[in-house]
């Protein structure tokens, strides 16, 4: 009887907490996504999971310096969110914008390196990942202008970098089975593939 | 019920149970037919049954031959078949692509059929070689006003996707009976391949 009892409070208690979350926090209402009217950081984090060039870019080099250890992924950690960010100041006050397709080519050293489970130096990887942040960087920037909202905005994209290198390098690191690192080598050359069709769709529009 | 089974159910049950009640409000486009580039890009490798049927065969020659063969020609694949999409999307012409096409299905499908197994580097170039017609028929259709990024991600992935389904089919090698099961299905891959051959032709 006690047992029953014991057990029907556990049952109780395992639905009452999503019950009581669900109650206390209720998702917010979206109605434009350019715009989350949730302030200048949310929207510049929703710029971020809205762009497909910079999202996949981001995760091609989690993959990598996931693949490579944890120490590659500590670097690109903060190395990467940072060198955005400055990326992001120098293209808000440079005025010429980028005709080449930085994200293809993104797309293929860092999805090629996956694919080709590159053994390549921590510094070679620290160089790569700072011109990746500089040169997306530099793109979100470019078609700015100046104002204190603008500045958070950018906290708020390079959060979203900083959290989308943290989780996919974490779990990248943590798989142990052979089958699924190559997995994640066929996700590299996905990656790169989409990069080669993407310059072909920048050279047909240019 | 066993342990394992209840520290699932108390360990799952409540995330479940509130990713139930927690819905989320429905998304909008930020750009007009963004999101759709990414559909028809997914749709479109598996409406072609001439495509499909290749793409599994690939898979299934690579369960046969095994590792690394089994990796090695999907992540060859996408990347060759996109460098024939590109060559599409510059107009760089590629004559006979809907030969090519039925060849390919011809080759693979009796490279099933008759358990090939030639050196790795050998099986990757005539995988390489096909999949360049593949990319160059395939991969440049877009729809008009469609994002081509998110068209060509959908068609890499769909693609890559349907060689996951030959693996997974290929997966029955291990046994006997899987192994006249594939044969089989190589055999109907070539045949069917002939169909598409006399369509290309008349």
């Amino acid at each position: 009887m006690k047992r029953a009892w014991s057990c029907l409070k556990s049952r109780v208690a395992m639905f009452a907490t999503p019950l009581l979350l669900f109650a206390i926090c209720p998702a917010p209402a979206q109605a434009h996504l350019n715009s989350t009217n949730m302030g200048p950081i949310y929207d510049g984090l929703l710029h971020f999971l809205l762009s497909p060039e910079d999202l996949v870019a981001v995760v091609a080099l989690a993959l990598f310096v996931g693949l490579r250890g944890p120490a590659y992924g500590r670097r690109a950690l903060f190395l990467l969110p940072g060198c955005w960010f400055l990326g992001c100041l120098i293209g808000t006050l440079a005025t010429h914008g980028v005709a080449f397709p930085i994200a293809a080519l993104s797309f293929l050293i860092f999805g090629g390196l996956v694919a080709a489970n590159a053994q390549i130096s921590l510094r070679a990887t620290s160089l790569l990942a700072a011109l990746l942040g500089l040169l997306h960087g530099y793109l979100n920037g470019a078609g700015m202008r100046w104002s204190a909202s603008v500045l958070v905005a950018y906290l708020g994209l390079v959060t979203g970098v900083f959290v989308l290198v943290a989780l996919v390098a974490a779990f990248v690191i943590r798989l142990r089975p052979p089958w699924a690192r190559i997995a994640v080598r066929v996700a590299g050359s996905w990656i790169v593939a989409s990069g080669l069709l993407l310059l072909g769709w920048a050279a047909r529009r240019g | 019920m066993s342990d394992f089974r209840r520290a699932l159910v108390s360990r799952w049950a409540p995330l479940l149970f509130a990713m139930a009640l927690w819905a989320q409000s429905a998304q909008g486009h930020i750009h007009k037919g963004e999101a759709i580039g990414f559909l028809s890009g997914v749709r479109h490798p598996v409406s072609g049954l001439d495509h499909v049927l290749a793409m599994i065969a690939v898979g299934l020659w690579g369960a046969q031959l095994g590792a690394p063969a089994i990796w090695v020609l999907p992540v060859a694949f996408p990347m060759v078949m996109a460098l024939g999409g590109m060559m599409g999307l510059l107009g760089i012409p590629l004559p006979g692509v809907e030969y090519g096409i039925a060849a390919s299905m011809i080759l693979l499908g009796a490279a099933v059929l008759f358990e090939l197994r030639p050196p790795l580097a050998i099986a990757a170039v005539i995988v390489g070689f096909f999949a360049i017609f593949h990319g160059h028929a395939h991969g440049t259709e877009l729809p008009p006003g469609q994002s081509g990024l998110l068209y060509s991600m959908g068609f890499v992935m769909a693609t890559g996707c349907l060689h996951g389904v030959g693996i997974s089919i290929g997966l029955v090698h291990r046994w006997t009976w899987g192994q006249m099961f594939l044969r089989f299905a190589g055999a109907f891959i070539a045949s069917a391949s002939v169909f598409f051959l006399w369509r290309a032709v008349a």
